[in-house]
């Protein structure tokens, strides 16, 4: 190590020696932090934003007529590298498929985003919401209707 | 009977009473200050901008499991929070917070006594307040508790010197050890100008006797993890809270008192409210002061005393007998 690389942090310091200034100095930048706004969030109440990549809880698309745009082709499933995703699929004569049951364990789930990106009919999708929470594990297993609006299961406090 | 009993019973009740709700909203006032000081906005949750925050707190406080230690001397360690507290609320009873008042044509000063050797009074129990904390941290059979409670003693014997010296040379312009007096003298021109360096020896050594920021020495959080109070919980835990606040309400007090003026003020407010805003300023200042300053090492809290506030104090005394003495 050359003597260069060495920084004397204490040698030339301008306030060195001094006593007095430097304390009123601290008390008027304190003051000045007294009258501005805090930079902290009321958190439930108020959030910040997430990125429009945020990769949260699912949510199952409608389509304009109200219905699920799924159908059923088990391509998430297949992909899901944790295997939450367990679908059973029902098919009427001449009528389009559709799933008789749509099951994520999110406690299983790692949202990697590939059932996002396997999904033909862009029939699932990774939304912003990240706090939700429950009592019980098995709350976590969100049918249909959870995934339906997965919006309102973000925590907003009491 | 009325002048000896009654009178008196209503004072206390409502010095009690109304000292105690300021002591606990000391405590909100400090944590949104505080907050604010610190770009964050302090309690916010508990009533409108946390308001009800010091209730809560009390009654999560009583609900508390109440742990004695297996090491502690027992008796000691229930004595010493409420020595604590005892002698804070004693020190209520001598302060003068306004003119004397007539309600029913009667005339009632608003102090509950005033001995003549008041400020004696306050000195004295205000050191004795300290065996609270001394007796606390010594009982709880915890090093860092005993530490705390050698520490504080050391604070106590130190910063009371130049406490006492910068009093007295108020009681020498003065002429009285009367609180009341002082504060009468004080009706033209407040002490504050006339003893600038006793009214700074004084700030810095009540700070320093509060256990406050700059000087906490007894309850360094980050070398002795609490200091004298770290075996205490539950309610016993919120007395020794409690008789520090009190204790900041008095010191502010008798800066108010013995520096700023007491009730005087001009005429457009009654004495009380100027005499309650001097006292929540001092307040101010001390939080203020907290919220700049970081703990100093324990060996230049010493020096600071002993080899900067006391010369000065005595210096001040001499310099004030000389001018006395000459004019």
């Amino acid at each position: 190590m050359k003597e260069t690389d060495v920084i004397h942090v204490s040698k030339d310091r301008p306030e060195k020696g001094k006593y007095v200034k430097p304390l009123f100095k601290g008390l008027s930048f304190i003051f000045k932090n007294f009258l501005t706004k805090p930079v902290t969030l009321q958190y439930p109440t108020e959030k910040t934003q997430r990125s429009q990549r945020w990769r949260g809880l699912h949510r199952l698309e409608v389509d304009e007529k109200g219905e699920l745009k799924c159908v059923a082709c088990g391509l998430c499933a297949r992909i899901c590298p944790s295997e939450a995703i367990t679908i059973v699929p029902y098919e009427e004569e001449g009528k389009t498929r559709y799933p008789k049951k749509f099951v994520i364990n999110e406690l299983r789930c790692i949202f990697c985003g590939f059932c996002q990106e396997a999904c033909p009919k862009g029939a699932i999708t990774l939304t912003g919401v990240y706090d939700y929470i429950d009592y019980n594990r098995t709350d976590f297993i969100f049918d249909i209707e959870k995934l339906k609006t997965p919006e309102k299961l973000s925590f907003k406090g009491k | 009977m009325v002048e000896y009993l009654i009178i008196p019973v209503i004072k206390l009740i409502v010095i009690f009473s109304v000292f105690l709700l300021i002591a606990a909203y000391t405590t909100y006032m400090e944590r949104k200050v505080l907050g604010h000081m610190q770009l964050r906005y302090g309690p916010m949750r508990v009533g409108f901008h946390g308001l009800l925050q010091p209730i809560a707190d009390g009654i999560k406080n009583l609900f508390k499991e109440d742990l004695i230690p297996e090491n502690a001397d027992k008796t000691v360690f229930v004595l010493a929070p409420a020595i604590s507290i005892a002698v804070a609320i004693i020190l209520l009873s001598v302060i003068p917070f306004g003119p004397p008042i007539k309600i029913l044509g009667r005339e009632i000063n608003l102090y509950l006594a005033n001995p003549s050797i008041g400020i004696l009074f306050i000195l004295g129990f205000s050191t004795l307040g300290s065996y609270g904390n001394i007796l606390g941290g010594w009982s709880s059979g915890n090093k860092y508790g005993y530490m705390g409670g050698l520490r504080g003693s050391a604070m106590i014997i130190s910063y009371e010197i130049s406490m006492a010296f910068a009093v007295i040379s108020i009681i020498m312009i003065t002429g009285s050890f009367s609180i009341v007096d002082m504060v009468n003298a004080q009706a033209g021109v407040w002490n504050i100008f006339k003893q600038p360096i006793a009214f700074l020896v004084f700030l810095i050594s009540g700070i320093a006797e509060l256990n406050r920021t700059p000087f906490d020495m007894p309850e360094a959080e980050s070398e002795l993890c609490c200091g004298y109070n770290v075996e205490y919980s539950s309610m016993k835990f919120a007395l020794f809270f409690l008789a520090e606040y009190i204790h900041m309400i008095v010191f502010a007090s008798l800066v108010a008192t013995l520096f700023l003026g007491g009730w005087h003020g001009p005429a457009f407010v009654p004495g009380v409210v100027w005499f309650f805003l001097k006292m929540f300023a001092v307040i101010f200042l001390c939080i203020w002061v907290r919220a700049t300053f970081p703990r100093l090492r324990y060996d230049k809290v010493m020096k600071l005393e002993w080899k900067f506030l006391l010369p000065v104090a005595l210096l001040n005394i001499l310099v004030t007998g000389l001018v006395m003495a000459l004019l």
